[in-house]
């Protein structure tokens, strides 16, 4: 039994009066993709924050790759970041810097490069993350908005990160884009060997690419488990979020295009 | 803080082979010694006369960057090959080497003449433009409030009512202060000069007459240009970018009079008030410095006050007021509404705003200036 890369014990987190958190367990598992599902405003982002270093929590443990996230000292943060990349909601460019330069400020902060591999560096992650060549010069506001996740996904992925984490990587993207971003994170995942810890509410999502569905719900985990498993479990808010009219058509949507999403995975068990 | 460990490099040795030479690699093939390996890896190519090749049978770990190092190598050395990769090494060069497309940085730029020329004729341009939307804009206002004056609803005069106490009540602490201690500067550093000749006692016709006539108006502006534009552009500015302008727009409701009006009126109403209070605060100041400083008495301070000060002066004074209310209003909510498409803008606009604020304050004043002096009124 490898040791869980993630391990959160005994997370609480109070925001005043409002518990968000109390008594929540998670561990995440090398290489496995985790989707992070819950209601609104049950605290999927505050988990994420919390497992980032960016929410400090009232009470509880929160390791990663076997370090105590919370508490470290400078080095040992950024010692920490750098093995981790954050795709945020807005994608969170840095909006006075082209995209080739958003990709480069981790290298620059971490690693003495030369100037022209640290340009090879950029352009090939921007390739990678399958945008145009012709966006590496853009400023975020010239993007759209999927082009903008996927220039985030480039500098979330700078440094070659063990772990990624993804807020709402695919909320407002058409679906064709959604679903291309599934098939790429997807295989990116299995080409850079990476951990994704992904919060959505994307059902197809969860159904195309994750390993496992772990369900936020009365402020701790209630299930973690692969999908088809947790159909079967009987809590009204799972019953009602997988066999919903959105849930059953994000099912039934997977036999369609398992094709696509499959092949990686076959690469991967191969 | 202890030396930091010498850097690890990733181990290259070149050996003679059956087929050419061969490289092999030690270690690992990652971001962190990818400067060294690129130069290092570049040495032991160099050189060569047969074909090579790289061996990956000893390499522990591999990134991207590692990746690209490799495929750059083999790209760049045509007949080199490659042996004993892992299958996660082959997986990632065949992810790079279908990345292998080399963009630009930075947008390509123009000849610095070309932009700067550029740059002039864009603010040119801007200007001029910006002049009319905000003669639009005037002209918007007061059709709007000749609007409002014919329908059935009339004036927004609860919005009103709120207005003149953000504007007015709450800024009474800070232009207060803020006059009295002009009025106590104003008359020790007119009392320095004016000893001179043994006139202490004209201090206070230069309070008196400077604050009624000019400083208490324009420097209550300039505050009230300060607080209140630049809060008039941020909060529409923040309306506008969160579409609530557009709601508004579709629930029938006229922007203008919902939020240009009330904010117009009552700093219509809010000037005159705050620059009478601040002119008789600059006037406590420089009175208290007179009985102070110059032993006058407040009672001969007040008579002598009446004597010099003209209730001319006193109207001229507060004849300014509205209208520079009203340009500090309209100016306001001007940029407000110019705020287009992300959080920046709205700083960009509420920097104008006070800037245009109190520079055309500034300007009317000294019409006012010319034109009362041209009717007499010196």
């Amino acid at each position: 039994m490898t040791e869980p890369i993630i391990k959160v014990t005994g997370l609480e987190n109070r925001f005043g009066e409002q518990v968000v958190h109390q008594g929540l367990d998670l561990e995440v598992m090398p290489g496995e993709i985790i989707g992070i599902v819950g209601g609104s405003g049950s605290g999927k982002s505050v988990l994420m924050r919390s497992v980032i270093g960016l929410q400090i929590p009232t009470a509880g443990t929160v390791e990663v790759l076997g370090q105590a996230v919370h508490g470290l000292d400078a080095d040992g943060t950024a010692d920490l970041t750098r093995q981790w990349g954050v795709l945020f909601q807005g994608g969170a460019l840095f909006s006075g810097l082209t995209v080739a330069e958003n990709v480069q400020v981790p290298l620059k902060e971490y690693y003495r490069l030369p100037v022209a591999l640290m340009d090879e560096i950029s352009a090939f992650k921007i390739s990678m993350v399958g945008l145009p060549i012709e966006a590496g010069p853009k400023y975020p506001a010239e993007l759209s908005g999927g082009m903008k996740k996927r220039a985030a996904l480039a500098r979330a992925l700078a440094l070659d990160p063990r772990l990624l984490f993804l807020d709402e990587p695919t909320a407002g993207l058409d679906p064709i884009a959604a679903a291309a971003f599934d098939i790429l994170i997807r295989t990116l995942a299995d080409a850079m060997q990476l951990t994704v810890f992904l919060i959505t509410h994307d059902l197809d999502t969860l159904h195309a690419i994750c390993d496992r569905v772990a369900v936020i719900a009365d402020r701790r985990i209630i299930a973690n488990a692969p999908i088809a498993e947790l159909v079967a479990l009987d809590h009204p808010w799972i019953q009602e979020y997988f066999s919903g009219p959105r849930g059953r058509a994000a099912a039934a949507g997977l036999g369609r295009s398992s094709s696509a999403v499959a092949t990686p995975r076959l690469q991967k068990a191969g | 803080m202890p030396a930091a460990p010498p850097k690890p490099r990733v181990e290259i040795t070149r050996l003679p082979g059956e087929q050419g030479e061969v490289i092999s690699l030690l270690g690992r093939l990652t971001v962190a010694r990818a400067a060294g390996l690129e130069s290092d890896l570049a040495l032991a190519m160099a050189g060569d006369t047969g074909p090579v090749t790289l061996d990956l049978a000893r390499v522990e770990r591999m990134d991207t960057v590692g990746a690209w190092i490799i495929h750059k190598t083999l790209r760049d050395n045509p007949g080199t090959s490659l042996v004993n990769a892992s299958e996660q090494a082959a997986r990632l060069l065949e992810e790079v080497s279908s990345a292998d497309r080399m963009c630009a940085i930075r947008p390509a730029l123009a000849p610095f003449w070309q932009r700067e020329l550029a740059k002039l004729g864009f603010y040119l341009i801007q200007f001029g433009q910006t002049v009319l939307a905000g003669l639009a804009f005037i002209g918007g206002t007061i059709a709007g409030g000749w609007r409002a004056v014919r329908s059935r609803r009339g004036f927004r005069w609860n919005a009103v009512l709120v207005q003149v106490e953000q504007t007015g009540v709450n800024a009474l602490g800070i232009i207060g202060l803020m006059s009295f201690l002009i009025g106590i500067v104003l008359a020790q550093q007119g009392a320095v000069q004016l000893r001179q000749f043994g006139a202490d006692v004209y201090v206070i016709n230069l309070v008196g007459r400077a604050t009624f006539r000019e400083l208490g108006i324009l420097l209550t502006a300039i505050m009230v240009a300060g607080r209140s534009a630049s809060a008039f552009a941020a909060q529409i500015g923040s309306m506008k970018l969160a579409e609530e302008v557009d709601a508004m727009r579709t629930i029938g409701l006229d922007p203008v009079q919902v939020l240009v009006l009330p904010r117009v009126i009552a700093l219509i109403i809010v000037m005159p008030l705050l620059a009478f209070y601040a002119s008789v605060l600059s006037v406590v100041g420089g009175g208290l410095y007179c009985w102070l400083a110059l032993d006058i008495p407040p009672a001969a301070f007040v008579e002598r006050l009446r004597e010099v000060v003209p209730m001319s002066d006193f109207l001229i004074g507060q004849s300014k007021a509205p209208v520079f209310g009203a340009i500090i209003a309209i100016i306001g909510c001007f940029q407000g509404f110019q705020v287009s498409g992300n959080a920046e803008s709205v700083g960009l606009r509420t920097t104008l705003a006070v800037v245009q604020a109190i520079f055309l304050v500034i300007v009317l004043d000294a019409m006012f200036a010319v034109f009362y002096s041209a009717l007499g009124f010196i």
